[in-house]
């Protein structure tokens, strides 16, 4: 019977229409390379035409190489991981984080040296602005949210990743698709809706890989061993779902041509201004919410050895959360042209919303009751709790923020890039820095080289999350009472570039903090590095041994 | 039986847990954008606004691609001191027209709604080429380039025919002319100037880069940044004509 089965090997539906259709993109894109409007277009035609060809050569090459029988989904009874995506999406991740933290401080020096804008056009604070907040949000964000998802559905609902080709086509779409929007950037290939900013065709690229990574995700969870759907697949499925509609409705564009970059968006001024910022806001609620409670839910249970905190409290704030966020989006556009019913509406939401973020705040510290002591002796631990901390700080800085009087004031100022970034480091980094050492040593199989190193990147990290947000709550507040000062004589006391200048000490240390960031983040690099390659304490290998050492 | 335990419904279905999240997600989109597309204060036409010309189209292109948005709003708020700083609070009217909005959400440099006529072409010219010639504690980005690069207008038409299609009210003639019309604004004292007046009332044409040899970014752009909050005579606006 085995012996029929290797002789009748046959390419699957999936590996045959795979690759008949990257042939088919690879021929189109050679056709749009050829009759592009811009060579920044026909760049990215031919980019597109690499990786098609590339793909053919994979799914072929996958297919030659593979015995006649797929894997199993179960071996001797116990799930047959599929955990080949998750390594790709957690170095990825790693990688992309240092680059988009790397260009973050580049932005901020910027800011504070206008010299190293280099009169170049790729290097312009314009280009690298955008740069930065689609590598650490979508770059590194987006995969450990796709690493992390494609572990944790498969360990809960104790079952193989579903698809074979599909989640390696999800993890390398997606980043194909990071490649394409961050060169276009640079390029000055952007539709200029901040956190949406690829092009239409990057868009279309995106809206197929999503649904595959839709398809997979759900269909794992369907192939589930256990009766009931755990809480992060919730949040999880929330997120990709939630992400599905915001990227839809904020992003469809009629191009110019086929063969040009440029596109019209068909929303326009204050439909276009609120539907953006329904997308804005939720990419916050959504990607860099819902998606990192999932991980909570998992990762400090699951490191702390406890169970989580209250099952009733992740049902009311999982519910109350999704559908409070998507109400939130206009106190972004406060006091603007948009009408003072949908201001005020969104700003109700936005207090509320501070409810269910924090019941997901204490949902998550509260799994440590009975293992408080484990912060002491674990800074991974240590590194997740203090997150969900930051987590519990930033929600209650964004409804305050989201008060017209206080929006009045904190608008269009620093004070908005502190929030931020205090939920951006504080919050969804260091969650994932928490997942990351967690999924390198569980995937890997192997203890994290150095606890002593974990340690480091936590003190100088927040040493450095510190520095950022307190620079810019002085900044945003000092920039924001100077723009509306008047003299005894009743004019306005400060031309606006007196309140740039007055900026400057606090971009500087603004500077030191997201140096000291990407400089814990490069020790979290070498440790996981050295992780994976170290050899496992349990086998000894004479001949490897000896060649490490010599090595060293 | 409690309560609680009916949530193992969704517990238990993925596809009904689906089409909860779906239904749940969706109430607050809807409810807060649908209306915005029927209600009188945001669809409101008001004198003097018309479609961007051809030349502050491209340059508008310019703005976008060079991420202007990243530090400079087009969007004043009826707050004293942004009325006395900047002018009139924006309208809704005043971007019917952008695609997409640039209302931005920071302000590193000042707002740009209104900066139509506030500084003279040279000083736009030195200042784009480099900031801190004309005001020493910028930190703005020089764009040295922009005066120095021919600018692309060979697909100029199409543009302002995908918009028509998206309901720009851009006329056959204008799309017909529409290569022609950026030439004719580039350029001071053009023979046709009168025809260009006539399908874009108001429009300013003049070599706005200083270099009548060639028509640049830099044209494009300060003709566009010319044009930003000029549309409207608010000596004439009635703010009440809108209210119900």
């Amino acid at each position: 019977m085995g012996e029929a089965r290797a002789i009748s090997k046959s390419m699957t539906v999936g590996e045959a229409g795979t690759a008949t259709v990257f042939a088919a993109l690879a021929f189109l894109s050679i056709i749009v390379a050829a009759k592009a409007h811009t060579p920044a277009y026909a760049f990215h035609a031919y980019l597109f035409a690499a990786a098609s060809v590339g793909a053919v050569f994979l799914v072929l090459n996958r297919y030659m190489s593979r015995p006649a029988a797929l894997p199993p989904r179960e071996i001797d009874g116990k799930p047959n991981y599929n955990l080949g995506p998750v390594k790709f999406a957690a170095i990825a991740a790693v990688v992309w984080g240092i680059a988009g933290f790397g260009v973050g401080l580049l932005a901020a020096l910027q800011l504070a040296f206008p010299a190293l804008n280099f009169d170049l056009s790729w290097l312009s604070f314009g280009r690298i602005r955008p740069l930065h907040t689609s590598a650490v949000i979508f770059a590194f964000g987006g995969n450990v949210l796709i690493g992390t998802s494609f572990y944790v559905v498969q360990r809960t609902c104790r079952a193989r990743l579903a698809g074979e080709l599909a989640p390696w086509f999800v993890v390398l779409g997606y980043n194909f698709f990071i490649v394409i929007a961050g060169t276009g950037y640079l390029l000055g290939i952007t539709q200029s809706k901040e956190y949406a900013e690829p092009e239409w065709y990057a868009d279309l690229w995106l809206t197929v890989v999503w649904v595959a990574y839709f398809l997979v995700f759900l269909g794992t969870v369907m192939r589930r061993k256990e009766p009931h759907i755990y809480v992060a697949n919730w949040f999880y499925l929330g997120f990709i779902l939630t992400i599905a509609v915001l990227h839809l409705g904020n992003n469809p564009a009629v191009p110019v041509s086929l063969f040009s970059p440029k596109s019209y968006i068909v929303w326009a001024g204050v439909q276009d201004a609120m539907v953006q910022w329904w997308y804005g806001h939720n990419a916050v609620g959504f990607f860099l919410t819902a998606g990192f409670l999932a991980i909570m839910y998992y990762f400090i249970p699951k490191r702390a050895e406890r169970p989580v905190y209250s099952y009733r409290l992740s049902i009311v704030h999982f519910w109350a959360l999704i559908f409070i966020y998507i109400w939130a989006g206009p106190h972004h556009l406060h006091y603007t042209a948009l009408p003072d019913w949908a201001q005020t509406l969104g700003m109700t939401f936005s207090v509320m919303l501070w409810m269910p973020s924090w019941g997901g705040m204490i949902n998550g510290l509260m799994t440590l009751s009975g293992a408080w002591d484990k912060l002491r002796t674990d800074p991974v631990l240590r590194m997740m709790v203090v997150s969900v901390a930051f987590y519990g700080m930033s929600t209650f800085e964004g409804p305050l923020m989201s008060v017209k009087a206080v929006n009045s004031l904190s608008h269009y100022t620093d004070w908005t890039i502190g929030h931020v970034h205090s939920g951006a480091l504080g919050w969804v980094a260091f969650v994932s820095f928490g997942a990351l050492y967690c999924l390198f040593s569980w995937v890997w199989n192997r203890p994290l080289y150095s606890v002593r190193l974990v340690s480091w990147h936590f003190w100088i990290s927040t040493i450095g999350i510190v520095l950022y947000i307190t620079a810019m709550w002085v900044a945003g507040i000092l920039q924001g009472l100077m723009w509306r000062a008047y003299t005894s004589l009743g004019f306005l006391e400060y031309s606006f570039i007196e309140t740039v200048e007055a900026m400057r000490p606090f971009y500087l240390i603004r500077a030191l903090g997201g140096a000291l960031f990407l400089a814990g983040a490069l020790i979290m690099a070498w440790n996981l590095w050295r992780t994976v390659v170290a050899r496992r304490v349990e086998t000894p290998f004479a001949a490897g041994d000896v060649r490490l050492a010599a090595a060293e | 039986m409690s309560l609680w335990s009916k949530h193992a419904i969704f517990e238990k279905n993925s596809i009904i847990l689906v089409i909860a999240v779906l239904i749940v997600i969706a109430i607050g989109g809807i409810v807060e954008i649908v209306p915005l597309f029927y209600l009188k204060n945001t669809i409101e036409k008001v004198e003097g606004v018309r479609p961007y010309t051809p030349l502050e189209l491209a340059g508008r292109n310019i703005y976008v691609r060079e991420g202007c948005y990243n530090c400079h709003s087009q969007m004043i708020r009826p707050l004293r001191d942004e009325v006395e700083r900047y002018g009139h609070y924006s309208l809704a009217a005043e971007s019917m027209y952008d695609r997409p909005f640039q209302w931005g959400s920071k302000r590193t440099g000042p707002d740009l709604a209104r900066v139509g006529g506030k500084y003279s072409d040279d000083w736009h010219r030195d200042h784009l080429r480099d900031p801190r010639s004309v005001v020493p504690g910028s930190v703005m980005p020089a764009y040295p380039w922009l005066a120095e690069t021919e600018l692309d207008v060979e697909h100029i038409a199409d543009d302002l025919k995908v918009q028509a299609w998206l309901g720009v009210p851009y006329t056959e003639e204008m799309i017909a002319n529409a290569k022609a019309d950026v030439r004719i604004q580039a350029t001071a004292d053009h023979p046709d100037a009168a025809a260009l007046a006539q399908r874009y009332p108001n429009a300013q044409a003049r070599d706005f880069d200083g270099n009548p040899a060639r028509i640049t970014e830099a044209d494009a752009l300060i003709a566009y940044l010319q044009m930003l909050g000029t549309q409207i005579n608010f000596k004439l606006y009635d703010d009440k004509a809108n209210i119900r």
